[in-house]
């Protein structure tokens, strides 16, 4: 099976080394993620799955800096990750957009931090509306747009800021079976189109199976990385293919081995 | 993206069943017709006519209360229209009243509007302090919360004091009237600001000062719009308070004449002057708000 990622630059693009995180819940440690480690190479689409803590939101928000390591170390182009920067884009599952802003002026909110002229963020924001389809939204406010749209938004907005890595946290997590299915499909088309390195976060087997060229299986009590495992499809992927389901289910397997508890009803 | 155009419509309406046989269809879709709006007329009624039928109604209930009960102590609507009319144009009692509306209700204005602006002007920046800095925060807020169960009455022996007698005594009861609603509004509204959004715009490349400008100050204009709107309705709650303080105009030093002298005509026309004004204002405050704060559908009132 030919591997895309081998024509693509080996230099890993984000390193987590030795990385441990403890929070302090009221002066008891919670121990969230113990000794991970993870090269992210550049162009790479990387899901992080796992049940519920088990860390793996922990570990993208140390990747977009909003925590900061306990032990070991996280960096991006061997420079430390110490705060949130445009250049690793977050995808948030409730979409963080500004409510005072319209879809056009959120998307061009980073540019305009750069001190852009108007008529350049006039241009950006043009761009990338019409990269998601929102052309008709473009002057719309977030709480007129359906969930879907939101999260289109919120994607244009982290791409019109020219970032290097796309950190999802659930992005589709909240949303309708049929939208969900049309955003994989648009973001996979924009990862192929761009040279852009996307770390994911779900705990959707089929959705990881699709998207990924990695999937980090991870478990809980505290947060680890249990296996790295490379998904040996093709793309385009088909989720009725039957080497698709075997895949699928391989991954089940590995990820249910890990879930001591019982099973829900 | 050729997607795109599909999930947008998949978006205003349900997912399409099956075709149906075309006979079902066809009544199917002559059944999709828009449902009627309200007429013009209705529209119309609701919007200017309902809102002044309850007024009407206490106007004629006090009309009535006063036949009935033949008191001389309370002046019918009539009389007090009367004086309304005289207290602006004169040329019916001519007496120290007359013509005089005008004057109090400049003066009035002025300390109202004047006091409101100052209160504004200070508490909603020692709002955004306050919410935004956690020091500042423990150091200034026990005070602030004592402070305002005070009630303003109380300050007034103190404001004639510090003031002497005279507007300025007015001018700080008004302020300190409004100024609690507004920084208490305003510390929640920067309290409130979600940290989702915090993070976004540091993402995004939000720094300093420009991140309390661009996040914090428009996620709270809603809470500040709040307390501007409730200091309002206090600053002309205290005017007649204030000038109680001995100025010889202004609607509330009329309001105190009136009662001095058993015109409770004037008494009346004063409140009625207050109110009226009060309402415009408010009036103007909810256009302001609304056009500031259309992206937020919670917030138009």
């Amino acid at each position: 099976m030919s591997d895309p990622i081998a024509t693509r630059t080996p230099a890993p693009i984000i390193d987590i080394a030795g990385v441990s995180k403890v929070f302090n819940l009221n002066g008891r440690p919670i121990h969230a993620l113990k000794d991970v480690d993870l090269k992210i190479r550049k162009g790479e689409f990387i899901c992080l799955i796992g049940a519920s803590g088990c860390g793996k939101s922990t570990l993208l928000r140390i990747m977009g800096g909003f925590e900061p390591v306990s032990t070991g170390s996280a960096r991006m182009y061997h420079a430390p990750i110490q705060a949130p920067g445009p250049e690793r884009g977050m995808v948030f599952q409730d979409y963080g957009l500004f409510p005072w802003l319209t879809v056009r002026e959120n998307i061009a909110f980073g540019p305009k931090q750069r001190g852009l002229p108007a008529a350049r963020l006039r241009e950006i924001s043009d761009r990338f509306v019409n990269m998601v389809g929102l052309g008709k939204f473009a002057d719309h406010f977030p709480n007129q747009l359906s969930g879907g749209m939101k999260q289109r938004v919120s994607i244009a907005r982290a791409l019109a800021n020219d970032c290097e890595v796309l950190l999802m946290d659930e992005p589709f997590g909240a949303l309708d079976a049929l939208t969900r299915e049309v955003l994989q499909q648009e973001l996979l088309d924009i990862w192929a189109k761009t040279k852009l390195t996307v770390v994911f976060v779900t705990h959707a087997v089929e959705e990881a199976v699709l998207l990924a060229d990695r999937v980090v299986v991870m478990t809980a009590g505290p947060g680890r990385v249990e296996r790295d495992y490379r998904i040996p499809l093709d793309r385009p992927r088909c989720i009725t293919d039957p080497e698709f389901n075997l895949v699928r289910r391989e991954l089940t397997e590995m990820l249910s081995s890990h879930v001591s508890l019982p099973k829900a009803a | 993206m050729s997607t795109s155009a599909l999930d947008s419509r998949a978006h205003a309406v349900p997912p399409a069943k099956p075709a149906q046989p075309t006979a079902e269809a066809q009544t199917a879709q002559s059944e999709f017709v828009m449902p009627a709006g309200p007429g013009a007329l209705q529209r119309w009624l609701s919007r200017w006519v309902v809102p002044v039928l309850l007024p009407l109604a206490l106007l004629l209930a006090w009309d009535l209360a006063v036949r009935w009960t033949g008191t001389m102590l309370v002046p019918a609507p009539r009389e007090v229209a009367l004086m309304l009319w005289d207290f602006a144009f004169g040329g019916i009692y001519d007496d120290a009243f007359s013509e005089t509306l005008g004057t109090h209700w400049l003066q009035s204005m002025a300390r109202v509007y004047g006091a409101f602006a100052l209160a504004a002007a200070a508490a909603i920046p020692m709002g955004l302090l306050i919410g935004k800095n956690a020091t500042i925060r423990r150091v200034v807020d026990p005070t602030l919360q004592m402070l305002r169960p005070v009630p303003v009455t109380a300050w007034l022996p103190l404001s004639m004091i510090f003031f002497g007698v005279g507007p300025n005594a007015a001018i700080f009861l008004v302020f300190l009237g409004a100024f609690f609603p507004i920084v208490i509004n305003t510390t929640f509204g920067v309290k409130s600001v979600e940290t989702r959004l915090f993070e976004a715009a540091a993402m995004l490349g939000c720094t300093g000062t420009s991140m309390f400008r661009q996040v914090v100050l428009p996620a709270a204009l809603p809470s500040i719009f709040n307390g501007l709107r409730l200091g309002h309705g206090i600053a002309w709650f205290l005017i007649v308070v204030g000038e109680m303080t001995g100025v010889p105009e202004g609607l509330g030093a009329a309001i105190m004449d009136g009662r001095m002298l058993s015109r409770t005509d004037v008494v009346i026309s004063g409140m009625v002057v207050i109110g009226f004004t009060g309402f415009v204002t408010d009036r103007l405050l909810v256009a302001l708000n609304n056009r500031l704060l259309k992206w937020s559908p919670q917030h138009n009132v």
